[in-house]
C-alpha cells in the first residue's frame, strides 16, 4: 500500500491505484486519477457519472450494475467508455472513490 | 544457479510426464543467458521468482497472491488478470504478475511464424511463462508488469493483427471443437461459426455489459470435444435430422475383423474379437438397430443421435445429410445455486452461412434481451433460468415450445395460468360467488 500527494492532500491507495477508504475522497482526486485514466479534462457528464456512482453507493453499500448506470444517467456504454476509456470498474469507480470491482474479473 | 532453493519442487521434475518445473527452470537459464541480447522490459529472474514463490507455497500451502487486481488497457473493460505477489520484497520479479488473455484462433490451429511472433513479443515484455491454452480457449500470457500491457496490446494489434480475449462480465472469448477441418462426424462449421459470432459480437467481448459472465461453446456433434454443454451458457451442438449413412460393405469388413472397431482406440487390451451385436446393437439406447442375415438396419425415426454407432464402426456408418444444430443453454459451474449443464432450448435449426447465421444471432440476442434486463447482479443465465422458470427463456428466444425441452413433465401441480388463457381472467367479485355458496 502506498500514500500518493497531490496538491497538498494525501490519499492512500493500493496497487491498482483505488483508494482504500472510500471516506478518503476530495474532489482533488478526481484531477490526480484523470491522466492515469486517459482522461484530458473533467465534464460535467464525467461529473455526472460520478456524483451518480458515489450516491449509489452511499445509498447502497455497493457499485451499481452497469445497466443501471446507463439506465440512470442516460449514457450508454459506448458513451461511458469514450467518458472513461478504461470503462465504468476501472475508470469510473476509481474515480468516484468507490472500493476495487472484485470476483472473477 | 539458480536463485531460489526448491526441494520441494524440484521432486516434480522425476517421472514421465513433461515436467512444468524443468520447463520453467530451461527459460530461467535462457534469460539469464540471454543469447538473443533482448532488453528485457520485466525482470530477467521474473520465472525464478515465479518459481520461489511457488516453492513457498509448497511450504506453506497457501497461496501467496493478494486478492484481486484490477487492470486493463484503455477501450476495454477486460482481456487482462491482474494480480500482485504478497512477498514482494523476497519476489520482486513477480511484485507485479498480470495474465494478459489473447483470443486464439477457432480450433487453434497455428503457424510456426505466428507463434514465433507471439514468443518474440512475450519473451521482450512479458515472463516467457504462458498457458497453451486457458480452459476457456484464450492463448494466455502468464506473469507481466502494468506499464507493459499497453505496450503489448500496441504491438499485438498493430504487428500481430491479434485481439485480446474477454475477462469479466461479459462474454468471454467463444471456444470450437476442430469441426470440419479434420473430422467426419462434424455436422456444422463449427470454427467459421465460432469465428462469426466471435466477431459479430466484438463489443459484448471487450466491455462488459452484462449481469455476469456468459460464454458460446460450439460441437461438431453430440460428442462434445468442446465440452459445450457443461461449459458454456450458449452451447450448439451438431446433429442431423435425416437417415444415418450405412455402407453394408463397410459393416461387413467390421464383422468380418478388416476394420478396428472405434478406429482401434481399444487396440491396447484384447477385448475378443468385435461383436456387433453386443457391442452395437445391444448399446443402442433407444435399441432402435438390428442386425439380420448380414445387414444392419436401422430405425431413424426412434434414433436420438447418440453417436455410439458411427463412433463405433466410422468407416460404415456416417452422419445424415440434412444437417443443423441442436441449441442448449445454462450451463455453468456450483456457485451460487448448483452446478448445471445445459439444457435443450432448440432441437433442431440450420447452422446457415449464407444468412450470416442469423437464426441462431436472433436466438442469442433474445436470450441476452431477456437476461440483461432481468438477470440479477452475478446470476448466471441458467440460474435466471431456474428463477424465472424456462418458459421466460422460450419466450423471449422467440422460438417455439416443443416437447423435448423437457426430459419429463413436472410432477408437481403448481402450474400457472395466464389471465388471457383463463375464461372470465382473474378479476371475480365474492358478492357474485356468495349468491351460489352461503358462508
Amino acid at each position: 500500500m502506498a500514500t500518493v500527494e497531490f496538491n497538498g492532500k494525501s490519499f492512500e491507495v493500493d496497487e491498482d491505484g483505488f483508494l482504500l477508504s472510500f471516506d478518503g475522497w476530495n474532489p482533488e482526486w478526481v484531477e490526480f486519477v484523470k491522466e492515469q485514466e486517459g482522461i484530458a479534462e473533467i465534464t460535467d457528464d464525467h461529473q455526472k457519472v460520478i456524483e451518480f456512482l458515489q450516491d449509489y453507493y452511499k445509498k447502497n453499500g455497493i457499485a451499481p450494475m452497469v445497466r443501471i448506470l446507463s439506465k440512470v444517467t442516460g449514457f450508454k456504454l459506448k458513451q461511458i467508455y469514450e467518458l472513461f476509456p478504461s470503462g465504468p470498474g476501472k475508470g469510473a469507480c476509481k474515480m468516484a472513490g468507490l472500493p476495487k470491482p472484485t470476483g472473477c474479473v | 544457479m539458480a536463485k531460489h532453493k526448491t526441494p520441494l519442487l524440484d521432486q516434480l521434475e522425476s517421472g514421465p510426464w513433461p515436467s512444468f518445473v524443468s520447463d520453467i527452470k530451461q527459460e530461467c537459464e535462457n534469460r539469464a543467458k540471454n543469447e538473443k541480447g533482448v532488453e528485457f522490459q520485466i525482470p530477467a529472474d521474473c520465472p525464478e521468482d515465479l518459481l520461489g514463490v511457488l516453492e513457498l507455497s509448497y511450504v506453506d500451502g497457501e497461496t501467496h497472491w493478494k486478492h484481486g487486481g484490477i487492470v486493463g488497457v484503455f477501450g476495454y473493460g477486460g482481456g487482462v488478470i491482474g494480480r500482485y505477489c504478497d512477498q514482494p520484497e523476497m519476489f520482486p520479479g513477480v511484485a507485479h504478475f498480470h495474465t494478459i488473455r489473447v483470443n486464439q484462433p477457432s480450433g487453434k490451429y497455428y503457424t510456426t511464424e505466428f507463434l514465433r511472433q507471439l514468443c518474440d513479443l512475450w519473451e521482450f515484455r512479458g515472463s516467457g511463462l504462458t498457458n497453451m491454452h486457458g480452459a476457456t480457449g484464450d492463448i494466455v500470457f502468464i506473469g507481466t508488469t502494468t506499464p507493459q500491457l499497453e505496450e503489448i496490446f500496441y504491438e499485438l494489434t498493430h504487428n500481430l493483427n491479434t485481439d485480446l480475449g474477454g475477462s469479466g462480465s461479459n462474454l468471454r472469448t467463444p471456444a470450437t471443437c476442430l469441426g470440419m477441418s479434420r473430422c467426419e462426424y462434424a455436422c456444422y462449421d463449427t470454427q467459421a461459426l465460432c469465428f462469426n459470432l466471435t466477431n459479430e459480437y466484438q463489443d459484448e467481448l471487450h466491455r462488459p455489459a452484462f449481469p455476469y459472465k456468459f460464454k458460446f461453446k460450439f460441437d461438431g456433434c453430440p460428442n462434445g470435444c468442446v465440452a459445450s454443454i457443461a461449459r458454456s451458457d450458449f452451447s450448439v451442438i451438431g446433429t442431423w435430422r435425416d437417415e444415418i449413412r450405412i455402407d453394408q460393405e463397410a459393416v461387413a469388413g467390421y464383422v468380418g475383423g478388416e476394420l478396428a472397431p472405434n478406429a482401434g482406440a481399444h487396440a491396447g487390451r484384447d477385448w475378443g474379437k468385435f461383436d456387433i451385436q453386443k457391442e452395437v446393437i445391444d448399446l443402442c439406447p433407444s435399441e432402435c438397430m438390428s442386425y439380420e442375415d448380414g445387414k444392419l438396419s436401422i430405425d431413424n425415426k426412434e434414433c436420438v443421435r447418440c453417436m455410439h454407432c458411427i463412433n463405433t464402426m466410422p468407416r460404415a456408418l456416417r452422419i445424415g445429410n440434412d444437417r443443423g444444430a441442436s441449441i442448449f443453454v445454462g450451463a455453468k459451474a456450483p456457485i451460487l445455486d448448483g452446478a448445471q449443464m445445459g439444457s435443450l432450448l432448440v432441437p433442431f435449426v440450420k447452422v446457415d452461412a449464407g444468412n450470416d447465421y442469423q437464426e441462431i444471432k436472433d436466438i442469442v440476442e433474445g436470450i441476452w434481451d431477456l437476461w440483461m434486463e432481468e438477470g440479477k447482479n452475478r446470476e448466471r443465465l441458467g440460474e435466471t433460468m431456474k428463477r424465472m422458470g424456462f418458459q421466460k427463456i422460450i419466450e423471449s428466444a422467440g422460438v417455439p415450445v416443443d416437447v423435448r425441452q423437457v426430459q419429463e413433465p413436472r410432477t408437481n401441480p403448481y402450474i400457472f395460468w395466464k389471465a388471457e388463457d383463463v375464461e372470465g381472467g382473474w378479476d371475480r367479485d365474492i358478492a357474485e360467488y356468495r349468491k351460489r355458496h352461503q358462508q
